[in-house]
């Protein structure tokens, strides 16, 4: 039954065990604190969605969150109490950034909710147990936190060979799996039990270090006594024997391999706490409500393990067990070689938080400053993983990203064993991770050029056919413009366009403010998933890495879709707003009116179109978001986002043809409708060319060395260059045919036409200046926060800034009465550019700026660091300044112009 | 409360830094120079002192031009054992202008012209003794004879050593020939053998008086020395065995067969091993691991490559030893030897080669 292992890992290190300290006292039990903090996310996947409200009472074990997809897991009381708060709080992650937890304020009563054990679980089937741990919040309590569920959920698909049960806790210091193998042997042994008979693996093993001998005694017993089948194996103390790879490795000879899960070999890996909670939860019916920690560290003079309610405060803990304040340097969450420093105290206890170590300056001194890599190789004899560290080190020095990835970087399970070793105390992980997470970036940014180039060449080749369509539509419009003149005294059609603006206004501000939830809901999601997968890839846990890393893509796109949306209903709601403030003054103008409520009526249908499209893609997306892999919804929704660009072209189109009517609402269409027909085409060709050219720089703004990018601003800018050419013809024709009538006109049109332009243009200023105001707003909140989408806020708020600026400009151009049609024409022509400039500018100020963040952050970060990675900065840095530049350069050209 | 915020790990070995690295290989060659001070007399010594100096003054210079901090790298070591390599590998009477002009070469072009420790392709103390023994051909090839064999009989006192090394000449009773160190000085065994000039193995044993009993055992005893502190390098681990093992069996395994094709003519792998810098080499020379090969199996083909190189050299290239051109030749190759003798990676059915991604489905 007691078996020494037969096979070995390569590497490994032998610090300091460290372990005795923490097992001098007994298993401890801290009285409740006042408050306990529940995080929504304490595993890998999605947050828990929470059942409970505010001013709740709960019973112990009552289910306070759910599931929310199927990465996700239940959360419960741990004691009877109050909600007494929902909110954003400190939790213990590496990012250091708050989540919403739920806060519970105990009655001290303790008071059970009715438990439901599985009596007769040996004659339910898998998925029935499986369901059951699932609701019972059963997470793996190792480290990383994945749902036991899904682990046990893919063993249905393969034949296990192996159910492997890791006790080797080979991180210093740690010794809660050791307390509990001593404390609750037997409930571990059943706890495997459950498990065998859910997995039914060939064998069973229980991989356990040499150092823990009273726990191998008291297992060996309790396997005899209850006469299970398992073998119980004993590996040297060495780490990392506990890493599940190495454990695997070590117990079987086999190897995991690379990008893939032990389950494809034939093997589950258990946590032997994740055992012991499933017992609970099988012959029980106790949910995972607590856990055992160690607390240790110099600074903690009574160090030991404690039993503590998930929520815990970790001060309360430090408090319970006698700590110095004034010696304690450092804090960390787990082991010291794969742990994480937190800086407040108030985090919870969670799931997986099996230690919590208060070190002292003279325990964990900082490191010593870093030496050159001396190429000696003691970080390869230590990698547990067959890497060559010292390559990969220098290729992430040198940023030769594809170097490193064929080096195998990404099977670096950051152990930390070469940083152990290293002589000149190179803090090698460090490195590691940051080279990860930007080929991660740059991957993803590779996905998303590819949707993008998708996306345009289906937008491209819709155009097209648009065009010819919207050719038929012009003539019939002119046909009908033409009757509508003769209908102009009926006084039937008054109050229609009023109405139609007005409910086309409710229906986009509903829209917008639909959209803004969504985007706000995308968003929290996505940060949650990206949180997530820090977590996933600091463990190592490649498997989780990967579906996360799909989430997170498919969040990406549909955040950037709903952005979009948001920003062209932002437009829409503007114009429509605009229509119905102008819409009064226009009752006096039946003629006009007419045509108008056409197209106000198209535009509502646009619009009901885009709203439908929206909540159908939404409807796919959630469908999505639950079965993620459907191939079949995945095309659905491309379908629907194809939709809604259609919708949004359609309604963009009536609004323009609304727009133009507006405008020409001065005009005496009968007369030169083929001329003003003309120019109308030649002004909306221009509008959609300067969008298109925007949109492009923009584009290629925040990914300037994409070559697609580039030859499509080269081709947007020639046809804009075609599309102005056309505009001036059109123009000069327009010109001379209104000299002819300037006569008969001049009196009763123009004067309108600019009372109303500049009405609209003083809106549009303020408009523009609201929103601009919200967006600061925004910036100083993600400032204080310091989120990521604060460099885009920015950009944001000077593209704002600019349109502004030229909204003014266009304002006092109007006011100073330059009220010639032509040449306020030619006026949009001029200020385009420079506007296009202006908005250039702004953006290379706000990449100067976030660069120069960044190089701030990392001279902070410390000396040595700032050496290798300003590097690339600094770089970036001149780039950026560059740009500044030439900007500004042509921003003065242009001016003197 | 201000907790430090770092990331993991938390925890470094203690003592291990580089300067113990460079301590420990530094007190590896002790014995090995105290075997040759004790054969030859006090020049190794001398030249070992000369050239500290010299490395220490060049080091910081060089750092002050850089605008490092002096006191954080001279303390790694490095310097003083770049100096110490290259003075262990010189004649001991070669003049101390001769040291000076290696030492600093070593240091100033050789390591921080590169970038400094850990950026220098090429070991620097064997690009200033190639430097020397090109340009300095003759006071680089005449080397002390074991004294039993000399005709001086006796070691060279201090204060000759000194005025030898410093002036160029030595005078006094302890000379037997006041004005020339002919007396103490004699081809290496190995530069004997070289230029036996049609003379049959056993014949040039039998005659030429650097290939006497004597002169041969002094360098086998200094071999000795050195082995004794490369294997107290490996238990420290400081070095690995793959290295000096490869390239020490390379060169026997080579010599072995030429020497059994033509044992007239050829050296025994023996005389290869224990009468050049062979252990020097194979132990503190090879092993420099900033211009090495970095992973174990790449270490193997390095060795080897240089065994056969000093084979090839010494056989029929025009050095007599050839230590320093074949770990040289080797430094070349080493990247690339790196990229093509990676080891195979945990969850990987075999080893990734060459810098090409792809081809590699695990
Ligand atoms: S242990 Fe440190 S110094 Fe040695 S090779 Fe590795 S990274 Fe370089
Ligand atoms: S952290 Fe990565 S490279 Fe370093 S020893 Fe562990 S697996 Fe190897």
């Amino acid at each position: 039954m007691l078996q020494q292992a037969q096979y070995g890992f390569h590497g490994g290190i032998h610090p300091p065990e460290n372990k005795t300290q923490s097992l001098q006292l007994p298993l401890g039990q801290p009285p409740l604190a006042d408050r306990l903090i529940l995080p929504l996310g304490q595993h890998i996947g999605q947050a828990s969605q929470p059942l409970v409200q505010i001013g709740e009472h709960v019973l112990k074990g009552q289910p306070i969150a759910s599931n929310n997809g199927f990465v996700s897991s239940y959360l419960h009381a741990p004691t009877s109490g109050t909600i007494v708060e929902i909110s954003e709080h400190q939790v213990p992650h590496p990012s250091g950034l708050p989540e919403v937890c739920i806060v519970l304020q105990p009655d001290h009563q303790d008071q059970w909710i009715e438990r439901q054990p599985l009596v007769d679980w040996q004659t339910l089937s898998a998925t029935q147990i499986i369901q059951h741990l699932s609701s019972m919040g059963i997470v793996g309590m190792g480290g990383a936190g994945f749902p036991t569920q899904v682990k046990l959920a893919g063993s249905e698909k393969h034949t296990i060979q192996e159910l492997i049960i890791n006790a080797a806790e080979c991180e210093p210091y740690i010794t809660a799996d050791d307390m509990l193998m001593r404390e609750k042997t037997d409930a571990l042994i059943q706890g495997i039990q459950v498990l065998q008979h859910l997995a039914k693996p060939e064998k069973t093993l229980i991989g356990i270090e040499d150092n823990k001998p009273t726990a191998i005694e008291r297992l060996q017993d309790s396997i005899k006594r209850l006469g299970a089948n398992i073998q119980l194996i004993v590996v040297p103390t060495k780490y990392p024997s506990g890493g599940e790879k190495q454990l695997i490795q070590l117990l079987t000879g086999k190897e995991v391999p690379s990008g893939g899960l032990p389950v494809d070999i034939g093997i589950i890996c258990q946590n032997v706490g994740t055992c012991v909670a499933v017992y609970d939860a099988v012959h029980l019916g106790q949910p995972l409500i607590s856990r055992i920690t160690t607390l240790t560290g110099n600074a903690i003079s009574a160090a030991q393990n404690v039993e503590v309610p998930l929520g815990t405060p970790v001060s309360h803990l430090l408090q319970y067990a006698d700590f110095d304040a004034t010696e304690l340097e450092r804090l960390v969450i787990g082991g010291p070689m794969m742990g994480f420093t937190i800086a407040d105290t108030s985090v919870p206890v969670i799931k997986t938080t099996n230690c919590i170590l208060a070190a002292t300056k003279k325990e964990l001194p900082q490191p010593a400053p870093e030496q050159a890599c001396i190429r000696c190789g003691m970080c390869e004899q230590a990698c547990p993983a067959g890497l060559l560290p010292q390559q990969l080190l220098w290729f992430s020095k040198s940023q030769e990203h594809d170097k490193a990835e064929h080096h195998n970087l990404f099977d670096c399970i950051e152990c930390g064993a070469c940083s152990y070793v290293c002589p000149s105390s190179i803090p090698l992980v460090q490195y590691y991770r940051h080279s990860k997470s930007t080929i991660r970036e740059a991957r993803e940014a590779a996905v998303k050029a590819d949707h993008a180039k998708v996306r345009f060449e289906a937008r491209k080749a819709r155009i097209e056919a648009e065009a010819a369509e919207k050719e038929a539509k012009r003539q019939a419009n002119r046909a009908k413009a033409a009757a509508s003149t003769t209908k102009a005294a009926a006084p039937a059609t008054k109050p229609a366009p009023e109405k139609a603006a007005a409910t086309s206004a409710s229906d986009a501000q509903t829209i917008l403010k639909k959209l803004k939830v969504e985007l706000a809901l995308t968003s929290t999601k996505l940060n949650k998933a990206q949180k997530n997968l820090q977590a996933a890839q600091e463990s190592g846990d490649s498997d989780t890495v990967a579906t996360l890393q799909g989430q997170i893509a498919e969040l990406e796109q549909q955040k950037q879709a709903v952005q979009q949306q948001l920003e062209s209903t932002h437009v829409e709601s503007t114009h429509v707003d605009n229509a119905t403030n102008v819409a009064t003054p226009q009752t006096n103008k039946p003629a006009i009116n007419a045509s108008t409520s056409v197209t106000s009526a198209e535009v509502k249908k646009a619009k009901v179109a885009l709203a439908i499209a929206s909540t159908s893609l939404k409807k796919v997306q959630k469908q999505l978001a639950e079965t993620p892999d459907d191939e079949a919804l995945k095309e659905k929704e491309t379908a629907q986002i194809q939709a809604i660009a259609d919708a949004e072209k359609a309604l963009q189109d009536a609004q323009q043809a609304e727009t133009k009517l507006d405008a020409a609402d001065g005009a005496s269409p009968a007369k030169k409708p083929a001329i003003s027909d003309a120019l109308k085409k030649a002004k909306v060709d221009l509008a959609i060319a300067t969008t298109h050219l925007k949109k492009a720089h923009e584009k290629l703004a925040a990914d300037p060395d994409n070559e697609e990018l580039k030859a499509r601003v080269t081709s947007r800018e020639e046809k804009l260059a075609a599309a102005k050419q056309a505009l001036e013809q059109a123009q000069t024709q327009d010109q001379t045919h209104e000299k002819t009538q300037e006569a008969t006109k001049e009196a009763t049109n123009t004067a309108p036409v600019n009372t109303d332009a500049l009405k609209q243009a003083k809106i549009d200023l303020a408009m523009a200046k609201a929103a601009n105001k919200k967006v600061e707003k925004a910036i100083e909140k993600a400032k204080e926060l310091d989120l990521p989408e604060l460099a885009g806020l920015e950009q944001q708020h000077q593209a704002g800034l600019a349109r502004i600026q030229t909204l003014e400009q266009s304002l006092q151009d109007m006011n100073q009465g330059k009220t010639q049609t032509a040449p306020a024409a030619k006026k949009v022509q001029v200020d385009n550019p420079q506007k296009q400039l202006k908005i250039d500018h702004a953006l290379a100020k706000a990449a100067l700026n976030k660069v120069k963040r960044e190089i701030e952050n990392r001279r902070k970060d410390g000396a040595s660091e700032a050496e290798l990675n300003t590097q690339g900065l600094l770089d970036k840095l001149a780039q950026c300044e560059d740009k500044l530049a030439a900007t500004e350069r042509q921003m003065a050209a242009s001016e003197t112009e | 409360m201000a907790l430090l915020r770092i990331t993991s790990p938390h925890t470094q070995r203690t003592g291990h830094r580089t300067a113990w690295i460079m301590q420990m290989v530094i007190l590896a060659t002790l014995p090995g120079l105290l075997v040759q001070t004790w054969l030859f007399g006090w020049g190794t010594f001398i030249q070992v002192l000369i050239a500290i100096a010299t490395a220490l003054v060049c080091e910081a210079a060089v750092l002050k031009l850089r605008g490092r901090s002096i006191m954080f790298f001279l303390q790694d070591y490095s310097a003083v054992l770049t100096a110490l390599l290259l003075a262990l590998a010189l004649p001991p009477s070669v003049p101390w202008w001769l040291t000076v002009t290696g030492v600093a070469f070593s240091i100033i072009v050789a390591k921080q012209l590169y970038g400094g420790l850990g950026n220098n392709p090429f070991n620097p103390a064997m690009i200033g003794y190639a430097l020397l023994l090109v340009s300095f051909p003759v006071p680089m090839t005449q080397w002390f004879g074991a004294y039993e064999v000399t005709a001086a009989n006796e070691v060279m006192a201090f204060t000759d050593s000194i005025k030898l090394i410093f002036t160029g000449a030595i005078e006094g009773a302890h000379a037997v020939d006041a004005y020339t160190i002919d007396a103490y000085t004699m081809a290496t065994p190995l530069d004997a053998f070289k230029h036996k000039e049609g003379l049959m193995s056993s014949e040039a044993f039998a005659t030429l008086p650097a290939l006497q009993p004597a002169n041969i055992n002094a360098f086998f005893w200094i071999n000795m020395a050195y082995l004794a502190g490369g294997l107290f390098l490996l238990y420290l681990r400081v070095i690995t065995w793959h290295t000096p093992v490869a390239l020490l069996s390379a060169l026997a395994i080579i010599a072995g067969f030429f020497y059994i094709i033509d044992s007239s003519n050829a050296a025994s792998s023996w005389f290869h091993l224990t009468t050049g810098a062979a252990m020097f080499g194979a132990f503190f020379i090879a092993t420099d691991p900033v211009s090495s090969c970095t992973s174990n199996r790449g270490k193997l083909f390095y060795g080897a490559g240089i065994g056969i190189l000093i084979y090839i050299i010494r056989t029929w290239g025009g050095y007599p030893d050839a230590i320093a051109f074949a770990v040289l030749l080797m430094n070349f190759a080493a990247p690339f030897i790196d990229y093509y003798a990676q080891p195979r990676t945990y969850g990987h059915k075999e080893a990734k080669k060459g810098l090409k991604t792809g081809g590699d489905n695990p």
